[in-house]
């Protein structure tokens, strides 16, 4: 149905014509899941706006045909291409919150998208309109449809977004990341929706995304991309479950298994880490270990426990009445944990459910109404009552979600690096500060000539390393990792975790691990705990949890994790 | 050259626009002229012994009458217009970018404060600006000329008019830089690096100063230039209203408030030169303030 062939886009930039894909070669059936995979950069999303005429400009298409049936794609004018958009392909984007007009209802949306595609009444539009709502799954359309987009959950929205792809018929629907920014539980209704849309109405999708777990669950076909090129292409089992390519074997295994526990990540060595010498870290190292001049062995004996009792953060919530006082909004309802001294920590939960909250009461960020936490025997102040030269902020370390705005974009490597040193007075010789900063960076396999440099010159994964350099030269003992890889890609999310767990046990670190991604936590935590709503649903041993978990919730969350099928990989 | 230029997207968009590139050249032009005045002028406009009644109301040197002497013609006191306009234009960039000076500090300084600090002092902050920009400018230049007036002795009066018209200025202009400055920093606020300085526990002054400020220069810098522009444009309103600088030292106001006096009577060149000039400076550096938005906020392209 669909044709692409030799497709090639060019961007002018003012160094010349950058190549952002070339030679790409798709086919797409109609009924078909044609999976568009590969790593931030691979040019996925250029393929899926190139074919729907929607690329940013002053990108063009320099070479190639595409073909929707007997089609040109590339022959039509301007308003040929426009009445084909939304009636012959459609596109489904990455985050219903913004996909859709906040400012309409639904039946406005729908209705006007029917509308403007075909000759009919606005009563009969509105019938099919519920009818398709029906469809995709939403109860009492014929309501429903008047509500707003704000009044529907990200997974409905999401469903609504789907249903304005639909409403024309179109032959070809392309998903751009249609479920990443949904948690697991409803992005595995989403991906059963589109499933069973391409199953019924013949629909061709092609679906980007950058999770393979997805494609797993439910492409027919794959096409994994690297740096604009394809790298492989074929039926999905073929592809996934015995690849050819070296780049496909690589990207699947640095993807972390759910089912059982590896010890390293593989890390897929095609580009590396910059030519660093280790010995170079040395300096940081023996910085990170002489304090009171301990062994490695002992160093871990000055290991340093969290434990949380009965801590309860309330929000004051939005107000409904101007009379009444508004309903507390509870982030964390009374838990309890314990993290052990020298032990990581796993963080479990969706969206909404407390993670972070717990992340920044125990740095100090937010004051919890009740409870108590203690640093190893001490007693942690809570919030503002902890003064700003309290020694825990410089014991308790926290490495951020998101590396493009976790380190200051105005100021150069060095002095991020150094400022832990000067601030918390550990090393007094500014030359000194230097060196040490230097030889952080090789530690955490970084040329240590980045010090001269400012963070936009680096990858998110360099960025992340950076910030763990940042973290350690505080000489931590408790780190606190917030979703530290979600915003990585999994061959980058690899090498940050075999850091993380290298220096961990290097160091005697404690860590709280917080994330969304099971197989993640499985390799990572000793200890987990599954937050629902900010009430603990269990903790134990991750290997139990994983293995035997009690409570539904788990039970729940370890069955719609998308996996790879056994014998693949 | 060329590597050079393409090694910055500013530069590189800057060789592209026609446009701009004039802007620029006008610009820069005048502040030369200005800044050199005393260097660059046949004569001294504030000096009443260097011109003569005898040379008054001459015209352009195109028209039929002109000399060589005096390009642009004279005034009715003898008074040769490119000196007044390169005098005048003195005073009124000395204003305007020491007012738009001061507004900056201000504006940014409880801006940013507002911003970080939040709650019941973002409020009370952000209300007097709101009370501020209730005020048209121009009442609140007459309201601390008044107060100068009732408070200042008669004799400074005069030497620190130059003062009061500044301070007026800057006070009708903090606002837009504190709203900025707040909105700006409530977005840096929410990001992790801020986070990270509070974590640490590094005090106020060195997280907004230090870690926020050089993120929210961007915008700022835009608002200076256009506001610069404003506050030169202000400034001639004032003047021409009379209640800026007096006839005997002339900024571009009080220059084209002379020359209405002639508009009907023949003499044009003595309104329109002034005025044609004023526009021909406000609109370069507002062409350059929307050129260097364009550079911060590359979504708006």
């Amino acid at each position: 149905m669909l044709t692409v062939e030799n497709l090639t886009v060019r961007f002018p930039t003012r160094f010349g014509d950058t190549t952002a894909i070339e030679n790409i070669n798709i086919n797409v059936q109609a009924g078909e899941i044609h999976g568009l995979v590969g790593e931030s950069g691979a040019g996925k999303s250029t393929v899926g706006a190139a074919v729907i005429g929607l690329l940013q400009t002053p990108g063009y298409i320099a070479e190639g045909s595409i073909m929707l049936g007997d089609t040109d794609l590339r022959a039509l004018g301007v308003n040929q291409a426009h009445a084909l958009r939304g009636k012959r392909i459609s596109m489904i984007f990455q985050d219903p919150q913004t996909s859709l007009n906040p400012l309409m209802t639904v039946e406005d949306q729908l209705v006007e998208t029917i509308l403007a595609h075909e000759k009919m009444s606005a009563d009969e539009a509105r019938t099919r309109a519920i009818d398709l709502l029906e469809e995709i799954g939403i109860k009492n359309a014929a309501e429903r449809i008047k509500s707003w987009p704000h009044q529907f959950s990200g997974g409905m929205r999401q469903r609504v977004v789907i249903a304005l792809a639909l409403c024309t018929n179109p032959e070809l629907i392309i998903a751009d990341e249609p479920t990443t920014a949904l948690d697991v539980a409803v992005q595995s209704q989403v991906l059963d929706l589109i499933r069973s849309l391409a199953d019924k109405r013949k629909i061709g999708f092609i679906l980007i995304t950058h999770d393979i777990g997805v494609i797993a669950q439910i492409a027919d076909r794959v096409t994994v991309m690297r740096n604009g090129h394809v790298v492989e292409s074929g039926e999905t089992a073929q592809v996934l479950g015995r690849p050819k390519h070296a780049y496909t074997r690589a990207l699947m295994s640095a993807v972390p298994p759910m089912d059982h526990k590896i010890d390293r990540f593989s890390v897929p060595t095609t580009e590396g880490i910059e030519g660093t010498s280790v010995s170079t870290g040395d300096l940081a190292e023996q910085w990170l270990l002489e304090e009171k001049g301990l062994s490695e062995g002992e160093q871990k004996e000055l290991s340093i426990g969290l434990s949380i009792e009965a801590l309860d953060v309330r929000f004051s919530g939005t107000r409904k009445s101007l009379w009444r006082k508004p309903e507390d909004f509870i982030a964390l309802d009374k838990i309890s944990f314990n993290v052990k001294p020298g032990s990581i920590m796993g963080l479990v939960g969706e969206s909404g459910s407390g993670k972070s909250t717990v992340a920044k009461t125990i740095t100090g960020l937010i004051t919890p109404n009740s409870g108590t936490m203690m640093l190893g025997n001490e007693v942690l102040p809570a919030g503002k009552s902890r003064s700003r030269k309290h020694p825990s902020r410089r014991i308790i370390q926290m490495v951020f979600q998101d590396p493009y705005s976790s380190l200051n974009s105005r100021h150069k490597i060095g002095s991020i690096l150094t400022e832990p040193l000067w601030f918390y007075g550990l090393e007094k010789d500014p030359a000194k500060r230097q060196e040490l900063a230097a030889s952080m960076l090789a530690l955490v396999g970084m040329a240590p000539d980045a010090i001269d440099k400012y963070p936009h010159q680096f990858s998110g994964g360099q960025r992340q390393r950076i910030a763990v350099a940042r973290a350690l030269l505080a000489r931590p003992r408790f780190l606190i990792c917030d979703e530290p890889t979600s915003a990585l890609d999994v061959s980058i999310q690899a090498e940050i975790l075999n850091l993380l767990k290298d220096l961990q046990s290097k160091f005697g670190l404690t860590i709280l691990f917080i994330s969304h991604n099971l197989s993640v936590v499985r390799q990572m935590a000793d200890d987990m705990v599954v937050l629902r709503n900010g009430v603990i649903e269990e903790a134990g041993k991750t290997e139990d949890l994983f293995e035997r978990p009690q409570a539904e919730y788990t039970k729940k969350l370890l069955s719609l994790t998308p996996v790879m099928p056994k014998d693949w990989a | 050259m060329k590597e050079f230029i393409k090694r910055s997207e500013g530069l590189w968009l800057f060789t592209r626009s026609p446009a701009v590139m004039i802007a620029a050249v006008i610009a820069i032009l005048i502040f030369i002229g200005a800044a050199f005045a005393p260097w660059i002028a046949s004569v001294n406009p504030y000096d009443l012994g260097s011109f003569s009644l005898m040379d008054g109301l001459l015209p352009p040197i195109w028209q039929e009458g002109g000399i060589s002497q005096f390009m642009l013609g004279t005034d009715d006191q003898g008074r040769d217009m490119i000196s007044s306009i390169l005098y005048g234009a003195r005073l009124s960039l000395l204003i305007g970018l020491s007012a738009m000076a001061i507004a900056t500090v201000l504006g940014v300084g409880l801006g940013l404060a507002a911003g970080f600090y939040g709650g019941r002092f973002d409020a009370i902050i952000m209300r007097i600006a709101d009370i501020q920009l209730a005020l048209p400018a121009i009442l609140t230049a007459l309201l601390i000329d008044g107060i100068a007036r009732g408070i200042l002795p008669p004799e400074v009066q005069q030497d620190l008019r130059v003062v009061v018209l500044t301070l007026a200025i800057a006070l009708s202009l903090w606002v837009n830089f504190a709203r900025t400055a707040r909105a700006s920093t409530f977005v840096e606020m929410n990001k992790e690096y801020v986070q990270a300085a509070i974590i640490m526990g590094q005090g106020p002054i060195r997280i907004m100063f230090i870690h926020i400020l050089p993120n929210i220069l961007g915008p700022l810098l835009v608002i200076m230039t256009v506001d610069l522009a404003s506050a030169i444009l202000l400034e001639a309103t004032l003047s021409f209203l009379g209640i800026g600088l007096a006839a005997d030292s002339p900024s571009l106001g009080t220059l084209i408030r002379i020359g209405m006096q002639f508009m009907l009577s023949g003499e044009w060149w003595i309104l329109w030169i002034p005025t044609l000039f004023l526009v021909a400076l406000v609109v370069s550096i507002n062409t350059l303030g929307d050129f260097m938005r364009d550079v911060f906020n590359p979504g708006l392209r």
